[in-house]
């Protein structure tokens, strides 16, 4: 979608008070930090909704340019943003062809697989984090990633001219390292799984004072996940879906998007209650499904995976930080959980693209593959409301699991004969 | 003596030693001997029952102790012991 460089207006002052911890409530100013000192609990932005509710209404959101922007009293800058003025509203795209197949009324694809500028939802919290580095004066930024964020970080901060470091783990297949090295991003192997270099990332992030958009980034960061959340229900005429199916790693996403519904009921852009209605799924690949787990055995303790084996190495986070929240959000919301296999997700990769033509990466035939699950174990049901399926990766980046799971070309000589002699094969 | 890499939030307590060392045949006699040392850490670690808290992970040579024996996790003098804040990703 092309938008208008102009970005939406930043109220001010600020409508973001503090940081404020989600286990024990503690408050403390707005710095780069993503834990509590004293309980080791996330910490999470505090707004003055009381502000954000004189300021922003639905004909403020409309007016504004098509972006994640026009939310910006819920996001959690001081000032307007210095990236990312172009991401976000991405389609919502009426998905019947699938909704058929799918044996349902009504279907919705969230389509963050064609997000500005690096095709994954990760554009929008990248979009926040870095601007809020540039707020505080920091002069590196960095991440711990095998793909989209890795992507996301290095365009964003590139645009930024922000100096860049981007820690991956060292056998990542060279086509991935080579999408972050072309933004001029400083790449670093480390030998060591993706939780290996998330905890490395922790400690370099306490000595060298650089900005992890995951780490100490991470409250502002995570934030930007909601604007997923706001422009869905915009999308749907102000009004939430009855069931939204969401992929989980870290397990921050399906957490952001709950609370987006709130705070919309909570300021009054949707009608009283409704915000509260949507049951919101979890969804991950079988070979790492720590959170969907949690659901399907009814507990609060998170396993960690200690060897995630699924196609799906995007979602493939073993010991997830909000694991425990995300499971929170999906059962007070009344919905479920679901985890599909490799060939299901490879399944839903294929029925996707060839009744929607969005070719998703193997987070979104995750999410799908969930999507289908859910449907025929009557948690989602048929006649029920909008279904919204999110897809927040796209599938030009990881075609490896691909190769060999799709028929292969016919060969051809040059002539009309050998043309005739193929069409007739097919026509028997 | 065991050495423990002390993540920054909890480094006020003890004097800005981003390692410190300590006596224990198992993690949970670690973190009691630290609490001598410097006291007010072991609240920090570990939650009213004891338990270490739901956001903190503890290492023992890389390992995380929830796939060992959690707080019964035997260490050597050898060992390296990270205490670690829970962070989430984005990959």
């Amino acid at each position: 979608m092309t938008t208008a460089s102009v970005p939406s207006a930043k109220p001010s002052p600020s409508t973001v008070t503090a940081l404020r911890c989600r286990e024990c409530g503690r408050e403390v100013p707005k710095m780069p930090v993503h834990v509590c000192e004293y309980c080791f609990g996330p910490l999470e932005i505090a707004y003055d909704y009381a502000a954000v509710a004189r300021l922003l209404t639905r004909a403020v959101i409309e007016s504004r340019a098509p972006n994640m922007w026009r939310y910006a009293e819920l996001l959690p800058l001081d000032g307007p943003p210095v990236v990312g003025m172009q991401t976000g509203m991405t389609p919502l795209v009426r998905a019947d062809r699938l909704a058929r197949r799918l044996g349902v009324r009504e279907v919705w694809v969230k389509n963050d697989a064609v997000s500005h500028p690096t095709l994954s939802f990760k554009d929008r919290v990248v979009s926040v984090a870095l601007s809020k580095a540039v707020e505080f004066g920091i002069q590196t930024v960095a991440c711990a990633s095998t793909g989209n964020l890795a992507n996301a970080t290095a365009a964003q901060a590139a645009a930024a001219g922000l100096p860049a470091v981007i820690l991956i783990p060292f056998d990542l297949e060279p086509a991935k390292v080579l999408a972050t090295s072309i933004y001029g991003a400083r790449v670093v192997g480390v030998k060591g799984t993706y939780d290996d270099v998330n905890r490395l990332c922790s400690e370099i992030a306490g000595k060298y004072g650089w900005g992890f958009v995951n780490v100490n980034l991470r409250p502002f960061y995570a934030e930007g996940s909601k604007s997923f959340g706001y422009e869905i229900v915009e999308q749907l005429g102000w009004r939430c879906p009855a069931h939204i199916v969401v992929p989980m790693a870290g397990g921050s996403l399906v957490t952001k998007i709950g609370k987006a519904f709130g705070e919309l009921d909570k300021l009054g852009l949707i009608a009283s209650g409704s915000g509260r209605k949507t049951k919101i799924h979890g969804a991950q690949a079988a070979g790492c499904a720590p959170i969907v787990d949690m659901v399907l055995e009814n507990r609060d303790q998170l396993k960690p995976v200690r060897k995630p084996t699924s196609i799906a190495k995007s979602l493939a986070i073993g010991n997830p930080a909000d694991g425990f929240y995300a499971r929170q959000t999906i059962i007070g919301s009344g919905g479920f959980a679901a985890k599909p296999d490799d060939d299901e997700i490879v399944a839903a990769m294929r029925l996707l693209a060839e009744t929607e033509g969005i070719f998703t990466e193997t987070a979104g035939g995750v999410t799908l593959g969930a999507t289908i699950k859910l449907i025929e174990s009557g948690k989602i049901g048929k006649d029920d409301g909008p279904i919204v399926v999110s897809i927040t990766g796209n599938g030009m980046k990881t075609q490896d699991p691909l190769v060999g799971k799709l028929p292969v070309p016919a060969l051809i000589g040059p002539s009309l004969a050998d043309f005739d002699k193929l069409q007739a094969t097919i026509s028997k | 003596m065991a050495n423990i890499r002390i993540p920054t939030p909890l480094r006020k307590l003890t004097n800005g030693k981003e390692e410190v060392s300590a006596m224990g045949a198992t993690i949970g006699a670690l973190i009691a001997s630290i609490e001598t040392q410097y006291p007010g850490i072991k609240e920090r670690i570990c939650d009213d029952t004891g338990q270490v808290r739901r956001f903190v992970n503890i290492f023992v040579n890389d390992e995380d102790i929830r796939f060992l024996k959690n707080l019964d996790t035997p260490v050597k003098d050898s060992d390296e012991i990270s205490i670690v804040p829970a962070i989430a990703g984005g990959r």
